[in-house]
């Protein structure tokens, strides 16, 4: 068997997350509203109405495109895209088409196998989104909700050459599109839909061969399964001899096969042209500027820094950037503690991180600020408090809002490091326990852990384990 | 005579439309009869004019993203022919 390599390209669907719709002031999110209640006599097309363009369509959009390296056009332009739909109560949808809001461009992907993909960007452009058919005994059942809701869509060059890198991308796209604050990017919710051309040729090879095209992908795991799927089918199609036809195939996530989609009998004929009801989009370099001047660092950028400035291993990093709220929290805790970064990382994926997980918690409105924080690792570097108190009082924090130490104060949870006071009760444990003491002293002194467990669970884990052992140590040499 | 019969036919199938012969040879006519109208515009010589699509040289207007209240569901639904839960409800349609 020869060896081939997988040639994809992915067309994305970005849902953006303005609060009304793009070219009238209906609510833009319906999720799990009644059906034809977000809706207008813009976006159903009722006669005679006109649009007028959402400016955070345009604004989110360039924060994309940007993003992207892609070229900004000065000047883009709305066209009509023709077609007869049930949803589409129009008959046309508003889009971009060859004066779109932005070209070119490229999107690099760090694989986990440590090289990097970069993939070019053929297409972004804003469109409306249509609304939702639904198919019921035979009838079709039309809610107009999604009706104008903004849209960018994006499509790739045929530069992805496996079923990972095409997950990757989409894993990297929406991280980058929460990062950014344009699209929340649940594909459960649709947010980000993905349609996959495949095609396969020998290794090595530059040609393009006949493709497929994947629809109805809804989650970066069936994508990566379709994908693989179709380049396997392809393989066995070209091994047997046989030709790879340029269907369309409907992916079902159920049974985790591929289905051969009616193919249209005719070819597509959206006669496009300028839509006469919007004027061109002129985005000057003051309004750029504008939309630009707040742009963040992105996460590969902020990986790469946190490994080099705060000397993290690759794993902290690449989990500390995969949300920007959460790379804020730690940078913002670190800058407080002044003291190894390390040592804020090792709360932030343990302690920390649960902690925002389990109770759903978003890290820039946490009561356990990055400040509270940065002071309980000081408390423990002080050898105020032990780390079993410290995970203890993150928690604590978490659910009181005080500081950490009013908290330690209050609850009198500072660690006991006076002698004295640990003496008591060694020897109070020495006392209770002769038989240990008996089996220590005949030369059993593995059981030091035991009697020191025992004087700490007497005081409550306040007392510190290393004075402790030297305590007993000497009381049982006597 | 600028369009062909298939041509019609091409229309008519975007549209969704059926067209009886007698219809096609009507809507050839008619078709025809508007291209060829405006075809005198060809006549114009623009070989120092570059595409315009507008002539206005402005800012779209734009619209500040804050939500008003849209219509109610029933005046939506009220000119529908028919309605089910709320919803529009059309035959299935073919595709293709
Ligand atoms: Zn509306």
């Amino acid at each position: 068997m020869s060896e081939y390599e997988a040639v994809i390209g992915l067309e994305t669907h970005i849902q953006l997350n303005t609060t009304t719709k793009i070219f009238c002031s209906c609510k833009a999110d319906s999720w799990n509203e009644p059906p034809n209640t977000n809706i207008c006599p813009v976006c159903t097309g009722l006669p005679g109405v006109l649009p007028v363009l959402n400016k955070a369509v345009v604004e989110k959009a360039v924060l994309l495109a940007h993003a992207m390296h892609a070229h900004i056009r000065p000047i883009s332009y709305f066209d009509r895209k023709n077609y007869f739909y049930p949803d589409l109560p129009k008959g046309y949808q508003i889009s971009q088409y060859d004066m779109a809001l932005a070209h070119g461009g490229y999107f690099d992907l760090p694989m986990p196998q440590g090289y990097v993909r970069r993939v070019t960007i053929h297409k972004l452009h804003i469109e409306e989104d249509a609304g939702k058919t639904r198919n019921v005994n035979g009838q079709r059942y039309i809610d107009f909700n999604r009706c104008g809701v903004p849209l960018i869509e994006m499509v790739t060059g045929p530069d992805l050459r496996s079923a990972d890198e095409a997950a990757q991308y989409l894993i990297r796209l929406r991280q980058l599109l929460r990062w950014l604050g344009i699209s929340e990017a649940d594909m459960e919710k649709a947010h980000l839909r993905c349609d996959a051309n495949v095609s396969i040729r020998p290794k090595g090879s530059t040609i393009l061969n006949p493709k497929t095209e994947i629809k109805n992908v809804n989650s970066i795991d069936a994508v990566r399964n379709a994908i693989q799927n179709e380049i396997e089918r392809q393989i066995r199609e070209v091994e047997a001899g046989r030709r790879v036809e340029a269907w369309t195939l409907d992916w079902d996530d159920e049974t985790q096969t591929l289905r051969k989609m009616r193919s249209k009998e005719t070819e597509a004929d959206y006669r496009y042209f300028r839509e006469p009801d919007l004027l061109p989009v002129r985005l000057d370099d003051a309004w750029k500027e504008r939309i630009l001047a707040d742009f963040p660092e992105l996460p590969l950028a902020r990986r790469a820094r946190f490994v080099d400035q705060y000397g993290l291993p690759e794993y902290d990093a690449e989990i500390l950037t995969a949300e920007r709220k959460l790379s804020d929290y730690f940078e913002n805790a670190v800058r407080a503690y002044g003291g190894d970064p390390k040592k804020i990382s090792n709360w932030m994926m343990n302690d920390v991180l649960r902690l925002i997980n389990e109770r759903g918690l978003d890290p820039a409105a946490m009561r356990l600020t990055p400040a509270y924080l940065a002071e309980i690792q000081g408390l423990v570097d002080a050898g105020t408090i032990n780390l079993t108190t410290a995970k203890a009082l993150l928690v604590k924090v978490e659910e009181s809002g005080s500081s950490p130490s009013a908290i330690v104060e209050a609850e009198g949870l500072a660690k006991v490091s006076d002698d004295s006071a640990i003496r008591a009760v060694a020897q109070e444990v020495l006392a209770e326990n002769p038989r240990e003491v008996d089996s220590y002293r005949k030369g059993k002194t593995t059981l030091m852990g035991w009697f020191v467990g025992q004087v700490m669970r007497k005081m409550r884990g306040k007392a510190d384990p290393n004075v402790a052992r030297q305590v007993l140590e000497d009381l049982l040499k006597e | 005579m600028s369009l062909t019969l298939a041509e019609v036919e091409h229309i008519a199938r975007l549209a969704r439309l059926e067209l009886s012969e007698e219809e096609k040879i009507r809507f050839r006519e008619q078709l025809s009869a508007i291209l060829d109208y405006a075809a005198r515009l060809q006549e114009v010589d623009t070989r120092n004019i570059s595409p315009t699509a507008w002539t206005v040289n402005v800012q779209a207007p734009l619209r500040e993203d804050v939500p008003a209240q849209g219509l109610p569901t029933s005046e939506v639904l009220s000119n529908a022919p028919q309605v089910q839960d709320n919803q529009f409800r059309v035959p299935p349609v073919l595709e293709g």
